[in-house]
């Protein structure tokens, strides 16, 4: 489990997030929706570490990752997965290199064993037979499934998706989607995807907080969704015609 | 300001880069690949120019030696001194903050705007540490290696160019190379080059660590990275020269 307490970021003299805190629970898929410039892309790279929070606290199953030393961060990190928005393999490795890159850093394993590990990830995410390709020989959606296996080679306990099939077409986005919600469930991880694709929202969410304007605007459940009166979440997620319909017949 | 902001910032960086290696294997790997990409892929360019640097020396000393006087030898003698004291450490260290620099800083600005810099402090790599330190490594094996090979490669070029020119016979040019030799100066010449390669690489890696934005930004930090090595190649050469010589 994750819990964010009173979470604030600024840059120079610019505002992005105002006391956020939420927590996000284990073996569910927890997203983090809003319009583009909201700050879920800052508050996600706040919580893992990549940006320095302002005032706040993070707490990973009870440990305060905001008050912890380098090396302690380090330790931490080492059971964290994430899938960067374009994929972020290394282009000078092979699809193969970058899987096995964090369990030869970490796992001290020989190479053989890394690469079955490796394999087995590669499979696991239906990419079988391109070990050898390079990241630029693949296509976009390719390249995000071989960025989620790169994030669960290591077994981890936390996954972070940000903006997962941004990018994508609808049908490759539905295959990623699913392919985190089943990792998600099968090594019972606490995921966090960041998103603004509502097909993500209503086919894999569990746990939706929706940011407004760099604030914690709504939280619930996927279900909740339909019966909200929440202006501007309504606003947002029903901003389609087809969305508008479904929620009328819902309702 | 602005100065000290970067300069603090260079010395930060610098600390993380010279902490321990979180593995020693893929860091070993790291710095082979390193030594070919600076080093070896280096080696044509280097060679090219001082070959012409050591054939313009000899034809321009030969030029202005009108005093019949003085003994045609001193043309291999100016060619030798001008290319061990100067040429092969400083000029060949401007020519590579041009080639290595850029594209080094192109190379981690990429990685840095792809976010694949992230992706590395994610699994808890140092990427600074990572990236970096190979590279200076690298520098350091290389960078004197073709210091000596552009001596070398100047003064045979001086030579050619005294020999099918007639500004200078190869009798002559050859005593002339031997002519006073003072091994110290080569000694000096390789001290330098150490200096300017670490300067060219972690001036690089400096200014692609800490690109932000996208393809445009990455362009100007490989400017901003050859512009600011090769001040400061020239500002440690004359440090350099004052201490050493």
């Amino acid at each position: 489990m994750i819990e964010i307490q009173n979470i604030s970021k600024s840059f120079r003299n610019t505002q992005v997030l105002f006391d956020i805190s939420t927590s996000f629970e284990e073996g569910k898929v927890n997203l983090i929706i809003g319009q583009s410039g909201s700050g879920k892309t800052v508050l996600l790279k706040s919580i893992v570490g990549l940006h320095e929070v302002d005032a706040g606290n993070i707490f990973f199953h009870g440990r305060n990752f905001t008050t912890m030393s380098f090396k302690e961060r380090k330790e931490i990190r080492k059971e964290i997965g994430m899938v960067f928005q374009g994929g972020a393999l290394f282009d000078s490795s092979t699809l193969e290199e970058n899987v096995m890159f964090p369990l030869r850093m970490f796992a001290n394993m020989s190479v053989e064993e890394a690469r079955e590990r490796a394999n087995f990830c590669l499979k696991r995410v239906e990419v079988e037979n391109r070990n050898n390709l390079y990241p630029a020989e693949i296509s976009g959606g390719m390249q995000k499934r071989v960025a989620i296996a790169r994030a669960i080679a290591l077994n981890p306990k936390y996954l972070f998706c940000d903006e997962p099939n941004s990018g994508l077409d609808p049908r490759t986005a539905i295959v990623i989607d699913n392919l985190i919600k089943e990792i998600i469930t099968e090594y019972n991880i606490t995921c966090v995807v960041n998103t603004h694709d509502m097909n993500s929202v209503m086919e894999i969410g569990d746990k939706i907080v929706f940011i407004y304007q760099g604030k914690k605007w709504w939280e619930g459940k996927r279900d909740e969704i339909w019966e909200t009166n929440n202006v501007e979440l309504n606003d947002f997620v029903f901003a389609s015609e087809l969305y508008k319909k479904i929620r009328k017949s819902k309702l | 300001m602005n100065f000290f902001f970067n300069l603090g910032r260079y010395i930060l960086l610098m600390r993380r880069v010279f902490s321990k290696p979180d593995d020693s294997r893929e860091y070993f790997k790291a710095i082979g690949k390193e030594i070919v990409f600076i080093g070896y892929n280096s080696l044509l360019i280097v060679f090219v120019i001082s070959f012409f640097i050591g054939a313009v020396i000899t034809i321009q000393t030969a030029y202005n030696m009108t005093n019949p006087i003085l003994p045609t030898y001193l043309v291999g003698l100016g060619t030798r001194d001008s290319m061990i004291l100067e040429f092969s450490s400083t000029i060949v260290a401007i020519v590579l903050a041009g080639k290595v620099g850029s594209s080094i800083a192109s190379q981690i600005g990429t990685m840095r705007v792809t976010e694949q810099i992230d992706a590395l402090e994610i699994m808890g790599v140092n990427s600074a540490s990572f990236l970096i330190s190979p590279k200076i490594i690298a520098s350091l094996c290389t960078f004197p290696i073709l210091c000596l090979l552009s001596m070398v490669v100047g003064i045979f070029g001086g030579w050619i160019a005294g020999e099918f020119t007639g500004a200078v016979s190869s009798d002559q040019y050859i005593y002339g190379i031997q002519y006073m030799f003072i091994p110290y100066y080569m000694v000096y010449s390789v001290i330098k080059s150490v200096f300017f390669g670490v300067i060219i690489t972690s001036i690089s890696s400096y200014f692609g660590y800490f690109t932000t934005g996208g393809a445009l930004e990455v362009g100007q930090s490989s400017t901003k990275a050859v512009v600011n090595s090769t001040l400061v190649v020239l500002l440690f050469n004359l440090i350099l020269t004052s201490i050493l010589l």
